[in-house]
């Protein structure tokens, strides 16, 4: 990797309208200039923010039409980024969308999961904004990609209308107007001509403005999906780069929101309201796992830390910990003497009094579902995710769910829209229409759930901290948020260069 | 013509090898000019023996390579494979997973017995002159398309043998095509969908593609010979309640008083295509188009077709049940193409003893090399018009490189 000094581009006017023609791109070539630390970050947080509102919404509404349409605008220029043609100004908007897609592209290419919930994402958001790109727009933006689509105008001798109409158009379509047509190397346009939905003379499909978008979707899957797996390749020395390396697992375990890792309600939780709390805010996690350590006074060390981490989360003090523990052990007849040697020490370390005495911050739901998956006799993970459907349906009904939600929640797991099922649980079980949030961490499940019981009796919120362990003493945590970054900026002063190498062969 | 007796095909076979079979036009074609390097060397053919020993992955250097090897090995049947990333014939020593099939010509193959449920005359292996007419009608609208629809210009056919007949696409963008691109190529081809438990196979809605207006205009041409005079499909009752199944019940009562007023197949069609129509049928022609298609559109494999690294009987290869040749079929003449007057190795080896002889009482000069008797022996065999079938097939081809190449060097020379 190169590391010439290569000064801030300090572009004016034309220049800048050069570098971004359009409100919407393919990401052919990465960024070259340079970026701080703290933009790079605060992009790629925007950026999955982004997607996963991109997510929410693809699941919640009808794509294509309102209110998805508008929702989405409204998502989109809540982090800024481009989305439309003719706004002012639009130079910040749509390279704060180039430089952050690639930065996500180092994030997302590291397993097959990762690149094709990265990829489905994408491909919406690309679909939004080529449905509001005005008519004239779309030629110049196609010949930009290199996309080799050539238009053909109805008025050229041998435009072949008729048999356009009979192949593209169902019998009561005709009529409509016919402008102009696409002419596609048959190869390109596999979807339509497959299936015999587009005329086909001499090698060529023509196609109509209605489809071409499928076209441009596959170009586009295809192309992401190689440069990702280039991208994968390239992965050990982004890894070992330690100005990315925090940063970038941050972000695909990738949370950003609240860590929840201690309320300053520490001690506002008594152990005999656990119970009583499990049933009405835990989320169904976290609920399984209570109810295994009641039927059976023990569990696996998954368990232990999911179930043990979340506790810590809504405001158990270690001395209630241990009591909590030990207590549940004791009725399984395990010896006082052995749950003191064996498991307190591990609790105690999970509150980072023993050992290099991390903090260890409470599970959220990406990390839940997709890492250390529960084998038998485990009851940790994410039940929407790891249990088997049939079985979820009988504790959906267990806990009393009506069959229409549970339906609702099954067909939700079906799309693996495993946290947007939880969502569904929680406004079931709550008896509210919108949860008001997007669910991301089971913590958060419980606070929004305590909030609405409550009647707004607002728990005080910690401010965002890396997900990772507490690299050094010197590095403190500390409660501002962007002190935080501050002093890690200062620390590490370069700024961003040569990160193209890694996009490129 | 001589009788075939399979017993007698390693002593047919040996002089075919020898003396008849055409090299040099072989290599020409699969050699594709030149231009790729090792294309012809990475070659996969693979090569039946007698007793049925079947061996894959062989690989030649050139084309003398070719013909020692064929001729020591004698084999019954030739069948052609992909050209892989290396050496055939070395895939053992190449790193596991390395060693990828990369590039294949597009084959169609189109076999009788797919038809069997449509046809009377003949049953499985079998095929006749009533039959092979499914044959004419396929080649017809299948090259149609891969000409006109798909832009394909080097297009091979040839005969299986037996009861098919083959399509080789030899374009060099096409031989580039992935699996993907093959398969949905057959799924616009086709239209006959449905195993042994499916009774009706074909089903058109209002839309209409041109392809299928223009595939139904050629089976017009050939209908009534074909389905109604020759399989008389309307015939007998038998064969009636074969249409019938394919027609919505609530029309068969409309339908009983024109077999009863009349009996000849072509008269109890043109009255049923007046009944039989659908209710919501704008067009007024689908229920009829559906019938003809079932009847005469072409049935493709599709596994055949997708598969780069599929291996297919080669052109000039000897069918060790019939011994007919695999001959090219001229397209100029596909109507009057018959199989059975195609030669078969022991009428064309007959002919070639009855030359010898000839020419041996004739010339002074005994001494000629083998090759050069080898290019004047399949001329005045019954071989020598489908070899120049072939050989039109390769002009065609080496017309097209040039093209090609002059267009490359054109677009160099320009700054």
């Amino acid at each position: 990797m190169e590391f010439s000094k290569r000064r801030k581009l300090n572009l004016a006017g034309d220049q800048k309208n050069a570098c971004y023609p359009h409100s919407l791109q393919f990401y052919l070539q990465p960024p070259t200039e340079n970026i701080s630390l703290i933009e790079f970050e605060n992009l790629a947080i925007d950026r999955v923010k982004l997607l996963k509102a991109v997510e929410n919404l693809g699941v919640s509404y009808v794509k294509g039409h309102e209110p998805y349409q508008s929702k989405m605008e409204a998502e989109i220029r809540k982090v800024k980024f481009s989305y439309r043609e003719n706004l002012e100004d639009e130079y910040e908007a749509r390279r704060k969308d180039h430089i952050s897609h690639f930065i996500l592209r180092l994030a997302y290419c590291q397993s097959e999961d990762l690149r094709r919930w990265f990829i489905q994402q994408e491909m919406d958001l690309l679909r939004f904004r080529f449905s509001i790109l005005p008519k004239d727009k779309i030629q110049d933006f196609l010949k930009d990609s290199h996309l080799h689509f050539e238009a053909i105008s109805k008025d050229e001798k041998t435009f072949p209308e008729s048999d356009i109409k009979a192949s593209s158009f169902s019998p009561n379509e005709t009529g409509l107007e016919l402008e102009s047509v696409y002419k596609i190397p048959f190869a390109d346009a596999l979807d339509l001509f497959r299936g015999r939905k587009v005329y086909l003379q001499d090698g060529f499909a023509y196609v109509p403005p209605k489809d071409i978008v499928a076209i441009i979707l596959n170009e586009f899957r295809t192309k992401l999906s190689k440069a990702l797996a280039l991208t994968a390749r390239s992965l050990p020395a982004v890894q070992s780069d330690e100005r990315l390396q925090p940063l970038l697992n941050h972000l695909s375990h990738s949370y950003t929101g609240q860590d929840y890792s201690t309320l300053g309600s520490a001690g506002k939780i008594s152990l005999d309201q656990i119970d009583s709390l499990c049933t009405k805010s835990f989320p169904p996690c976290m609920r399984q796992l209570h109810k295994a350590l009641r039927d059976n006074h023990h569990l696996r060390h998954g368990g232990r830390m999911q179930y043990g981490l979340f506790l810590k989360g809504i405001g158990l003090t270690l001395e209630q910990a241990l009591q909590f523990w030990k207590q549940e052990f004791i009725r399984g007849k395990m010896d006082p003497d052995k749950f003191d040697k064996g498991y307190s020490y591990n609790i105690r370390h999970s509150f980072g009094k023993e050992g290099k005495r991390t903090d260890y911050t409470p599970f959220s739901c990406l990390k839940i579902i997709l890492n250390n998956p529960p084998g038998q006799g485990d009851y940790h993970g994410c039940p929407f995710r790891h249990s088997d459907p049939e079985l979820l349906k009988q504790k959906l009904q267990s806990y009393k769910i009506s069959p229409g939600g549970i339906s609702q929640i099954l067909d939700l797991v079906k799309g693996t829209h495993y946290q947007v099922a939880c969502q569904k649980y929680f406004e079931i079980t709550h008896n509210v229409d919108d949860c008001g949030f997007s669910l991301n961490h089971p913590n958060q499940f419980f606070v929004e759930s305590q909030r609405i019981l409550n009647g707004g009796k607002d728990m005080k919120k910690e401010p965002i901290q890396p997900e990772t362990p507490q690299p050094k003493p010197s590095v403190q945590k500390t409660k501002d948020a962007s002190s935080a970054l501050a002093s890690l900026n200062s620390s590490l002063k370069m700024d961003m260069e040569g990160l193209e190498d890694y996009f490129s062969d | 013509m001589e009788a075939f007796d399979p017993a007698e095909l390693p002593e047919l076979l040996k002089l075919y090898y020898r003396r008849l079979f055409p090299y040099a036009q072989y290599y020409r074609w699969l050699n594709y000019g030149g231009v790729v390097k090792n294309y012809f060397q990475h070659r996969e053919f693979s090569f039946t023996l007698k007793d049925d020993i079947y061996i894959r992955y062989q690989s030649f250097n050139n084309q003398s390579d070719l013909e020692k090897e064929m001729q020591k090995m004698n084999p019954y049947k030739i069948d052609i494979g992909a050209v892989y990333s290396h050496r055939p014939n070395q895939h053992n020593t190449v790193k596991l997973g390395a060693f990828q099939a990369q590039e294949k010509e597009l084959v169609f193959d189109i076999d009788m017995t797919d038809y069997d449920d449509v046809r009377r005359c003949c049953s499985s292996a079998d095929i006749c002159s009533k039959c092979w007419t499914l044959m004419t009608m396929a080649i017809r609208i299948i090259d149609r398309a891969l000409k006109e629809d798909f832009g394909f210009k080097h297009r091979l056919w040839v005969y299986s043998g037996r009861r098919g007949v083959h399509c080789w696409v030899c374009d060099d963008s096409v031989r580039k095509l992935s699996s993907a691109v093959r398969s949905g190529i057959v799924e616009y081809l086709s239209l006959v969908k449905g195993g042994q438990d499916v009774k009706k196979k074909v089903h058109l809605n209002e839309k209409i593609h041109p392809f299928v207006r223009k595939s139904i205009s050629i089976i017009n041409k050939y209908f009534e010979e074909y389905a109604l005079v020759d399989q008389d499909i309307l015939g007998s009752k038998e064969s009636c309640d074969k249409i019938l199944a394919l027609i919505p019940e609530t029309m068969h009562d409309d339908l009983q008083p024109i077999f009863q007023k009349h009996h000849s197949s072509l008269q109890r069609w043109e009255h049923l295509k007046k009944v039989a129509i659908y209710p919501n049928d704008k067009l007024g022609y689908l229920l009829e188009w559906e019938i003809m298609l079932q009847y005469c559109f072409p049935r493709l494999d599709i596994n055949v077709s997708k598969g780069i690294n599929h291996l297919l009987k080669s052109p000039f290869s000897v069918h060790p049940k019939t011994g007919r040749i695999s001959v090219p079929i001229d397209l100029q003449k596909v109507d009057q193409f018959d199989p059975f007057t195609v030669p078969t190795i022991s009428s064309i080896c007959h002919e070639l003893d009855a030359i010898s002889t000839n020419e041996e009482e004739k010339e002074e000069n005994k001494t000629e090399s083998d090759n050069k008797h080898r290019t004047r022996d399949y001329k005045k065999t019954s071989l020598g018009p489908y070899v120049k079938v072939f050989e039109k097939f390769l002009e065609n081809l080496d017309k097209s490189r040039k093209g090609e190449l002059l267009k490359k060097s054109d677009l160099q020379k320009d700054f």
